[in-house]
């Protein structure tokens, strides 16, 4: 167990990308809470391609690493965009209460 | 245990527990605090695996700009966050259910991963030896080149997020007084001035 190996990275992934996954399913009602779990996310799928890329040698991970966190950005500010924009007219940000384009 | 072994489990647990705070506290704000403490902690990663260059940026953007973002809308937002926890224990089960599926199937694959022996694989581009080039510098002369497209797309999506935000959160208010600069400048002096004769002893009634 003194070397540290591609699996042990991907193990560090794969329990953050499922952290992610279960706050989305135990914050079913807070947008913000679940908006952090989807950073949770792509958080792990950072690590994964930046692990993929130091143990093959290769570049290519690192870069399009850098490409998720650029969407990942974007993403955070117009979600949150969002929800003060819905904040304003409704008063509230629950998820149950998003129901207004129901036909 | 080497010194980068015991790092790297130090930065791991700290990234999951601090990971596993921000799903289950009761205050969002503790929760993007937490937040933070996972990304410094995965930018702490970055770094043992030799890629410096995104560990800086990691902390840069999501502590500098998303978090903190965050932060902002959440004191910002004056929302019951009690009620929003009902349910929590509804969807528990459920959750753990497909949580614990989800994280064996993935750590079976993430085990049972053998890489190929190096130089048996056609690299894209090859991580340059480090003690002649920096990995800031490697990613650089990749990125403005093969990939210099999609750092151009980036900055479009970036830029499209930006004006979203903008257009989705500005309104104008009723009853504001605000500068019109066209009114101001389409003044003339037959518009801003009258002259009045005014009758001895009478005053001015308008």
């Amino acid at each position: 167990m003194s070397e540290i190996g591609l699996p042990d990275y991907l193990t560090v992934g794969a329990v953050l990308f499922t952290l992610g996954i279960f706050g989305i399913f135990l914050n079913r009602k807070n947008v913000i809470v679940i908006l952090m779990s989807v950073e949770l996310i792509l958080l792990a799928v950072n690590i994964n391609l930046v692990a993929f890329s130091a143990f093959l040698g290769d570049l290519t991970g690192q870069i399009f690493a850098l490409l998720v966190l650029t969407v990942a950005a974007a993403e955070a500010a117009i979600g949150l965009a969002i929800i003060v924009v819905y904040h304003r007219n409704r008063g509230s940000i629950a998820v149950d209460d998003i129901s207004m384009m129901k036909g | 245990m080497t010194v980068s072994a015991f790092f790297f489990y130090v930065f791991a647990a700290l990234t999951i527990a601090s990971g596993f705070m921000v799903i289950t506290v009761r205050n969002p704000v503790h929760a993007v605090l937490f937040l933070i403490l996972a990304f410094f902690n995965a930018a702490g990663l970055f770094i043992l695996i030799g890629a410096e260059f995104l560990a800086m940026i990691l902390v840069i953007v999501y502590v500098g700009a998303v978090a903190v973002l965050f932060l902002f809308v959440v004191m910002m937002l004056d929302v019951d966050f009690a009620e929003l926890r009902a349910g929590f224990m509804r969807y528990l089960p459920v959750g753990a259910a497909v949580g614990i599926v989800l994280l064996v199937e993935l750590v079976l694959i993430a085990v049972s991963w053998t890489l190929l022996p190096p130089g048996s694989l056609a690299l894209k581009s090859p991580i340059p030896p480090s003690d002649q080039v920096s990995n800031t510098q490697a990613i650089g002369r990749v990125l403005y080149t093969d990939y210099v497209y999609f750092f151009q797309v980036a900055g479009v999506i970036l830029l499209v997020a930006m004006i979203g935000a903008i257009v989705l959160t500005l309104r104008s208010r009723e009853g504001v007084k605000r500068q019109d600069v066209a009114a101001q400048v389409a003044r003339s002096p037959e518009t801003a001035i009258e002259i009045v004769k005014v009758p001895t002893g009478k005053g001015l009634s308008s």
